[in-house]
């Protein structure tokens, strides 16, 4: 066939480097709405469920268990699962139902059924309901801060400008696992130094990422995964018991925590006995909520490639968010991780979470360059800031960053590498030289950062480990070197473990630790005028773009 | 997870090094038998534990070679069994075949090859073209060598993981293989990658166990 110029340009767009797949639901593929997924079903004797989405109780498998013992509210379950589908998807986008009411409805519905409601419903209506049913009025951000080097003056300099940028949480992760608490404190440094009040996690392996928590190097952890499927629970080597355990071993030593699930974990790991990604991810939410924690980060995160492939997976991705909402979960809503070629597609995606907002749009937006993200690539990353920035202005929605200007960030980063600088003299660590402070001052990412002595590194951190050093040490160290302020902040973070205020619902903190949740920032969305609105204050700010021109400037 | 791969590989190292006469001075034979054409797989009985310590053994996925036959790049299965088992011959070691029918997991699959093969040293090689370095005494979810971006690996690539599995049966310290990471590796492949692993699994059978496998090539 001759071919058509046109259809030749057409296929060296971006988005053909994508890898879209058509639905196979017997494997799983398939986004929302399967064949296979089970009609809802509920019933009750002698108190107890003994049918759950047409399964007897002698068929349970071990999430059916956990989710009918410690998740269902058996006093309205029946109530609420004898009405129509299509009415509950009504009461949700109703802004004369109230977010309690509907909150109410949450745990009176199984997991094929609440698949059922949001099935209803078109990505608009969806938003809608987000807007309405997210936990904490105030949206906000969270962002990954890691580079190729795992170098610690670069993640300082990295978390400082991500503080102030307006992140209210701050996720690292490891290029080599031994560099973990290295990691785990620059940016807990970096991010003090920047503004006090943020949170900061280093995702690691289990244990490990709790033990940091426990010695202070971290604020919070999320990456604690629950998967839709008793098979794939098991390949991970865990239960949901097992889950609920290290769950409770953060709640005790008073660290947030929440978990992570996702649309597409279960197909891609071969067993998603036939059903779809949403009611799979479903289970996985009853699950969590069932195990008491506060959140979840969900969105499909690292699987992305799966949802992303087949019919209605964007679409899918905005309903795991919701029905975590639905359950009263604090939800980090995914946007995380690379999924597409097209600038149009991931943008796209986004404005799923960036216009109704929530707890945390991006539970992951990459303040590093993209090829620094040991996440393995984010949907946004330091070089769209000032798009993003444009959106917020644009659209006059609040996307949790505000704008900054050149100098200030030169200034902060400088602060924060030095700052990290004393903590690693003071705890034996390796030395961090005036060289490393300047490149990474003004570095745009971490190949414009001299190489470490990796194996020296390892020796200090491991050292350092030995000797039982915890946060305490660190603020010790500040405060010695002249940096009460970024000592201070430290400090009061660490503080919060006692208080205990943010293990409640979508807990961040503003810059005088004041605690921002679910309980003291109830989100009131009723209509227009209602809810959370941009204040005025913060909308100056936002308007203020430093690429705008002043009409006073024109021409004279 | 990444768990300190570095130090588990260093440590199985120091200990095969210590166990084999050896060492890293050992004589290559290289043998090379021609294997021009496509590979024909023929199940010959349960797998045996392996009594030479000069083998390495090469555990496919059920599905590799006669229900599935390209990788997710479209790569025959017939030359990366031969390119791998090339590797290893190069080094003077014997590559023994078997074909996984418990799980097809990839981690799993090279830890059970390693626990059969005489040296230790095991490889499990998925359908979709995922392939990792196992050796006996690690915890499955570990390994020596992984590649877990099969799109990257070409086929001068696996000829060279052969080639370091047969070095580290003769209790050598090889460099690992270099690996290739590509962010946009996951936009591109990871539905596809879900279809073929998919594909694979349709064909566990538990009662099948391990088989081994007789290969030649027409």
């Amino acid at each position: 066939m001759k071919r058509s110029k046109r259809f030749e340009i057409l296929d060296e767009r971006p988005v053909h480097q994508d890898g879209f797949i058509k639905e196979w639901p017997e494997a799983g593929l398939i986004a929302m709405e399967g064949p296979e997924d089970p009609r809802p079903s509920v019933k009750i004797e002698n108190g107890k469920i003994v049918e759950l989405d047409g399964k007897k109780r002698e068929d349970f498998d071990m999430l059916d268990q956990f989710i009918a013992d410690h998740t269902l509210d058996i006093d309205i379950i029946e109530d609420v699962m004898a009405q129509d589908s299509r009415e509950l998807a009504h009461k949700i986008v109703d802004v004369n139902v109230s977010r309690d009411a509907v909150k109410r409805l949450g745990l009176g519905m199984t997991p094929a059924k609440v698949v059922e409601v949001v099935g209803h419903m078109n990505v608009v209506e969806m938003m809608f309901a987000v807007q309405k049913m997210r936990a904490r009025k105030t949206p906000s951000n969270q962002c990954h801060v890691t580079n190729v080097k795992d170098h610690p003056a670069l993640l300082a300099a990295d978390a400082a400008e991500a503080a102030m940028r307006g992140f209210d949480e701050l996720e690292t992760t490891v290029g080599i696992v031994r560099y973990a608490a290295s990691n785990a404190i620059s940016i807990m440094v970096g991010g003090q130094t920047g503004r006090g009040g943020v949170l900061t996690q280093c995702a690691v392996e289990e244990a490990m990422e709790l033990e940091m928590g426990m010695r202070g190097f971290t604020a919070y952890a999320e990456t604690v995964s629950v998967y839709g499927t008793e098979q794939v629970f098991v390949d991970g080597d865990d239960t949901p018991w097992s889950k609920s355990f290290l769950a409770s071993g953060y709640a005790s030593r008073g660290l947030k925590m929440r978990y992570t699930s996702g649309t597409g974990s279960e197909a891609e790991m071969g067993f998603a006995d036939g059903k779809s990604m949403l009611y799979l991810e479903a289970r996985c939410l009853y699950m969590t909520k069932g195990a008491g924690v506060q959140g979840i980060q969900n969105g499909s995160i690292s699987c992305v490639g799966v949802p992303g492939a087949v019919p209605s997976g964007v679409r899918a991705m905005l309903a795991e968010n919701l029905i975590a909402m639905l359950l009263d979960l604090e939800c980090a809503s995914g946007n995380d991780q690379t999924f597409t070629h097209s600038r149009t597609r991931r943008t796209a995606r986004m404005l799923m979470q960036f216009l109704p907002g929530t707890d945390f749009i991006f539970s992951g937006y990459s303040a590093v360059p993209n090829y620094d993200n040991m996440f393995a690539g984010s949907t946004h990353d330091v070089d769209d800031y000032d798009d993003y920035l444009t959106l917020q202005r644009d659209l006059k929605v609040n996307g949790g960053l505000v704008p900054v200007e050149e100098e200030d960030v030169i200034k902060i980063r400088n602060k924060g590498a030095k700052a990290l600088q004393a903590v690693f003299k003071e705890l034996g660590m390796p030395d961090i030289t005036d060289e490393e402070v300047e490149a990474a001052t003004y570095a745009h990412g971490s190949k414009d950062m001299p190489d470490r002595d990796v194996r020296e590194d390892f020796r200090g951190i491991e050292d350092m480990l030995n000797r039982g050093t915890t946060g305490v040490a660190i603020v010790q160290a500040l405060e010695k070197n002249g940096f009460e302020d970024v000592a201070e902040n430290f400090f009061n973070l660490l503080k919060q473990r006692i208080a205990g205020d943010y293990l409640h619902t979508s807990a961040i903190f503003d810059e005088n630790f004041h605690c921002i949740s679910a309980v003291n920032d109830q989100n009131d969305y009723a209509g227009p005028g209602t809810g959370y609105r941009v204040p005025d204050e913060l909308w100056e700010e936002l308007k203020d773009i430093r690429f705008a021109r002043d009409p006073e400037d024109i021409g004279e | 997870m990444q768990l300190n791969e570095d130090a588990i590989r260093q440590i199985v190292v120091d200990v095969l090094s210590g166990m084999s006469d050896q060492g890293s001075n050992s004589e290559t034979k290289s043998y090379s038998p021609d294997r021009s054409g496509n590979m024909v797989l023929r199940e010959t009985g349960r797998a045996s534990e392996g009594r030479d310590n000069d083998e390495v053994v090469i555990a496919i996925g059920p599905a590799f070679g006669n229900k599935l036959s390209k990788t997710m790049i479209d790569v025959s299965h017939s030359e990366i069994l031969r390119e791998i088992m090339a590797g290893i011959e190069e080094e003077g070691i014997k590559a023994r075949i078997v074909k996984n029918y418990i799980t097809a997991d990839v981690g799993f699959m090279g830890h059970q090859a390693a626990k059969i093969s005489g040296s230790g040293i095991g490889i499990g090689l998925q359908s979709k073209g995922t392939i990792l370095i196992h050796q006996k005494d690690l915890n499955p979810l570990a390994n020596l060598e992984l590649f877990p971006q099969a799109p990257l690996v070409d086929l001068a690539t696996y000829r060279q993981i052969g080639k370091n599995a047969a070095r580290y049966a003769k209790g050598e310290n090889p460099e690992p293989v270099t690996t290739k990471n590509d962010q946009m590796a996951r936009p591109k492949y990871q539905a596809i990658s879900a279809v073929l692993y998919n594909k694979e699994v349709k064909y566990l059978d538990a009662d099948k166990k391990v088989v081994e496998v007789e290969v030649s090539f027409k």
